[in-house]
């Protein structure tokens, strides 16, 4: 016999102010299977709470209805303060008589009527409700962390800090990602690679950071808590473990005179076929590029194994596929910038003197291919008079490239401002739209390059660019004073838009993360939930997510590396038992619901008799992956799965006393 | 500068989209449109298409009864009424079951509009279609596959640049060419999808295969002021200045033009600029239809060539020379 207890909120004058509570409160007391009705001012408050909790001693309820706001407010609440008192929590049901009643109807006599229907439902639905235990999953305690940027750096050692073991893998032969590319940083003006380094080489060194560079991840199964990962480590054709990282091989390699453009250095020069991108790579282990190598293009070469002093080079070494157990999963795979030839009207890949933010980046880093001067590609002559352009791609619709990408002011200042430390005598003129200078010391940092340094700030876009006489005129407006100008450039540096890395589209569908329009991975909540993703055990870190700077991507990094952290520190998972359930007698096995679910979360189950024989496949329901969101309940032709919670039972059960 | 190479022209100008079906190649029949220019202020232009179209074997029928596109004053102050005169004269095109064919750059402008417009704006299939017998018995759908083809795609890619180069029998040598493109031909590069319309080469290709040398410059689509030589000729003036010494600089001798409205301005209205506004201009412009023909042996007097006011016999006498 059902013993319900019937607890109406006043919510203040939200509830009480548009449905008389009394009423209801009445209309329940001598309701079928309802043994205590009572209402009270704050429901969700501590006495309110004690209310409840006392009623379902002192009543030996079965089931509590509480009739207040929205479950997405208080369940968790109410559900608390039944499972302290005793009573299973999968007992308590809400009836929403605010959002879904006194706060969308004005007829007091209406709005009441409809409350006491919604409680007449849920009382119904409670009757029907059966004790959910939750469900526990073991955790592999070790994270995976995919890219090895400045963020993919940064949580692999908050994680590995806190004594968790972390497979860090970058598909570049080192880690550093374009942080390593940098010159200075903004707004401290921090060599990038000072900062930088010192965290790369504590990645190296950190007992519980397992660094596979040169990798790729090939394949993720299983689910939170459980992953397992095929990682695919790409052959370098050098042995690690002999390598002394002496450069010699990348001295005599013969192909060195290909003409083959150097990644890192954003094709402003060449590099040989076997190769560390820079000097503080690590792991300083060179690459061999099969792609250039002339041994491996004609069979004829192999001086790079000759002159090896370590005898480290082993043109036999093949990928090695490795598995790993992780537990949680951090995206951290960075952006690229879209190529400068986006404009066809500056000549962006036309003219040599134009070029994007990035291969300005290397003319002046000290370790870059001309020592830190600011020369022109085309000449090699030293730049006097430099043009940058904001907003080359971003913030245009017509280019399919609406958002902003928040780094270029910020770049464009430095680079304005670090060009004048070494052209005294130099002039830099900025194209811009807006400034964009939100950050901390940022604003500050805009107006020193335009008060200290001279930046020559032009509010107005460029028309076109093209070549005259050794340099580069380009032609804009300058909307402040309305009239038409003209600079005659040496070179000209295109901020161009930030895009998510090459290769999006395979992760996300290897890990069944959803992407927006522009490829960039949608985190699970945009204000609240930044770093998660809808699939649980993957978060997300750095400007995979979002264009976003360094700090911010060090920032987010950490907070993927606590949720990593929540998620290992308990023994085990808890979820929701609220979840999909299959009858395995009545299943005959069509598996729609396979193709309807949208986690993945339908397995294929083998029935065998004693003798071992298959009788039939059922399908079986992951209780690490399913959501409850009750599709395949839906689909299902002959009522096999049930959702637990809400059976067709309980369902039923509410909408016939609805009608009533 | 190398005479085979032109600077610049890094990759191979950009398809059009207008591929060659099957059926017309080897069969190169078009329905010809002139426009009114061709009668009027560019006759020698007509001229010269007419023959070398006719020593190339490109059979040219032009529809009748064809009615002016509208050029720019229509689409300027109406929106139907371009639209019917183009309309008009594509159903008036496809009813000879030819492809349309035209050297106005003005008219391909206003025709592939309205071929655009016709296949992508539902309000304007529907205006259009509600016009009694305006489409002489022709549906729209009929009016949009219809194929609309300026010379210089004909050349280059149904006749071909190899073929071309074989008929020259005098290499245009002597002339640095600055191939000026003017506006309509490429913009805007939605409806018009001809060639990159930053740095378009097709001519450039076409010339330097009748053996000239091709000038790469700055200004091949820059604006030359337009119809505002008739209010504004002090605007038109500094632009045609701007755009002929930028050719003059590169070492250009001559400019070579696909447009009768950029022959007009940098070519009439070059005088102009000399007399009233104190520049010294000597710069012939000519048609490509008169250099391409120069090239494959017709001799200038049948090309219109005095029609020009800037005279490109002195340019040119080398050429002739050969003889």
């Amino acid at each position: 016999m059902p013993r319900i207890g019937v607890f109406v909120c006043h919510c203040g004058v939200n509830i009480a102010g548009t449905v008389d509570v009394e009423r209801v409160r009445d209309e329940f007391a001598k309701y079928p299977g309802v043994v205590y009705s009572v209402d009270y001012r704050y429901m969700c408050s501590d006495p309110g709470q004690n209310i409840i909790k006392d009623a379902i001693k002192e009543h030996r309820l079965t089931g509590v209805v509480v009739a207040a706001c929205s479950p997405s407010m208080h369940e968790v609440t109410f559900r608390s303060a039944c499972a302290s008192a005793g009573l299973n929590p999968y007992l308590c049901e809400m009836a929403n008589i605010r959002e879904h009643c006194s706060w969308v109807h004005q007829d007091r006599e209406a709005a009441t009527k409809k409350a006491i229907e919604l409680v007449r439902m849920a009382v119904e639905k409670v009757k029907r409700n059966e004790e959910l235990f939750p469900i526990h999953i073991d955790v592999t305690k070790r994270a995976l962390v995919i890219g090895g940027g400045i963020a993919g750096i940064q949580a692999a050692l908050d994680i590995a800090d806190a004594g968790y073991e972390v497979v860090l893998v970058e598909r570049e032969p080192s880690i550093g990602g374009h942080m390593a590319q940098l010159s200075e940083t903004f707004p401290t003006l921090d060599c990038s690679q000072c900062i930088l380094t010192p965290k790369m080489v504590q990645v190296r060194q950190h007992p519980k950071i397992k660094l596979l560079t040169y990798s790729v991840v090939e394949e993720v199964n299983g689910y939170v808590g459980n992953f397992v990962v095929t990682i695919r480590k790409k052959a370098r054709s050098v042995r690690e473990e002999l390598c002394t990282g002496c450069g010699i091989c990348m001295q005599r390699c013969p192909a060195r005179r290909d003409g083959i453009p150097s990644e890192f250095e954003r094709g402003l020069t060449t590099r040989p076929a076997i190769y560390i991108p820079f000097p503080q790579a690590v792991p300083n282990v060179p690459v061999i590029d099969r792609k250039h190598c002339r041994y491996f293009l004609t069979g004829r070469c192999r001086v790079c194994e000759q002159v090896c002093p370590a005898k480290a080079i082993d043109y036999e070494q093949q990928d090695e596929l490795i598995t790993e157990n992780v537990g949680a999963i951090i995206v951290a795979t960075g952006y690229e910038l879209i190529s400068p030839s986006i404009y066809g009207e500056y000549g962006g890949g036309r003219f040599k003197d134009v070029i994007d933010g990035l291969q300005f980046e290397r003319l002046l880093s000290a370790s870059g291919p001309t020592g830190g001067k600011v020369i022109r590609p085309s000449d090699g002559k030293e730049a006097k008079v430099v043009a940058f352009i904001a907003c080359v791609g971003s913030r245009d619709r017509a280019k399919g490239i609406p958002y902003c990408s928040k780094i270029c002011c910020m770049y464009i200042a430095k680079h304005a401002l670090l060009f004048k430390h070494r052209v005294h005598d130099g002039e830099t003129y900025v194209f811009y739209m807006d400034i964009r200078a939100g950050g901390k010391g940022y604003d500050e940092f805009v107006r020193r390059a335009i008060e200290e340094e001279g930046a020559c700030y032009i509010r107005g876009r460029v028309s076109r660019i093209y070549e005259s006489n050794g340099k580069l005129i380009v032609c804009g407006m300058d909307t402040l004073s309305g009239k038409l100008v003209e600079v005659e450039a040496d070179l000209v540096v295109l901020a161009t838009a930030m895009r998510p890395a090459d290769g999006f589209e395979e992760l996300a569908r290897k890990l069944r993360l959803p992407y927006d329009e522009y490829g960039f991975f949608s985190e699970a909540h945009p204000k609240l939930r930044p770093v998660e993703t809808n699939t649980a055990g993957v978060f997300l870190a750095g400007a995979c997510q979002a264009p976003k700077d360094i700090p911010e991507s060090v920032a987010q990094a950490s907070a993927a590396a606590a949720k990593v952290m929540s998620l290992f520190g308990m023994p085990t998972i808890e979820r929701e038992p609220t979840i999909a359930e299959v009858n395995e007698m009545t299943c005959t096995g069509c598996f729609d619901c396979e193709r309807v679910c949208p986690y993945n979360a339908i397995e294929r189950k083998e029935i065998k008799d004693r003798r071992g024989n298959i009788i039939k496949v059922v399908a079986s329901v992951n209780p690490g992956l399913c959501e409850g969101c009750g599709a395949c309940a839906g689909t299902c032709r002959n009522k096999s799965i049930t959702l637990k919670g809400f059976s067709d039972e309980q369902v039923f059960a509410q909408l016939v006393s609805a009608s009533v | 500068m190398n005479s085979r190479k032109v600077k610049g022209m890094k990759a191979k100008a950009q398809s059009t989209t207008n591929a060659c079906p099957d059926d017309v190649e080897g069969k190169l029949e078009f329905a010809y449109y002139p426009g009114c220019s061709l009668s009027g202020t560019a006759v020698e232009y007509g001229i010269s298409t007419k023959a070398l179209c006719n020593r190339l074997g490109i059979k040219l029928e032009e529809i009748p009864e064809w009615i002016c596109c509208g050029a720019t004053p229509a689409h300027a102050i109406r929106t139907l009424f371009p639209l019917a005169l183009g309309a008009r004269n594509l159903a008036l095109a496809a009813k000879l079951n030819k492809p349309l064919l035209t050297v106005c750059a003005a008219c391909f402008n206003r025709l592939k509009w309205t071929a655009y417009e016709l296949k992508h704006n539902r309000e304007a299939r529907e205006k259009i279609s509600q016009l009694p017998g305006l489409l002489n018995g022709q549906t729209v759908e009929q009016l949009c596959e219809l194929q609309i083809f300026h010379l210089l795609t004909v050349l280059r890619e149904l006749y071909g640049v190899e073929r071309l180069s074989e008929e020259v029998k005098y290499p245009l040598k002597g002339l640095k060419v600055a191939c000026y493109y003017g506006c309509l031909l490429v913009r805007p590069p939605k409806v018009m999808q001809f060639d990159d319309p930053e740095n378009p080469c097709i001519m450039d290709e076409l010339i330097l295969a009748v053996g000239a040398e091709v000038i790469d410059w700055a200004f091949k689509t820059e604006c030359c002021g337009a119809s505002l030589a008739l209010s504004r000729s002090d605007l038109v003036a500094e632009r045609v200045h701007r755009i002929l010494s930028d050719a003059k600089s590169r070492g250009a001798n001559i400019i070579c033009v696909a447009c009768p409205l950029c022959h007009v301005n940098l070519d009439v209205y070059q005088i102009d600029a000399n007399t009233k506004f104190g520049y010294e201009h000597d710069m012939p412009i000519a048609y490509f239809t008169q250099l391409i023909a120069i090239a494959l042996g017709i001799p200038p007097q049948e090309l219109g060539l005095e029609k020009h006011m800037i005279n490109p016999m002195k340019v040119l006498k080398n050429v002739l020379a050969q003889k």
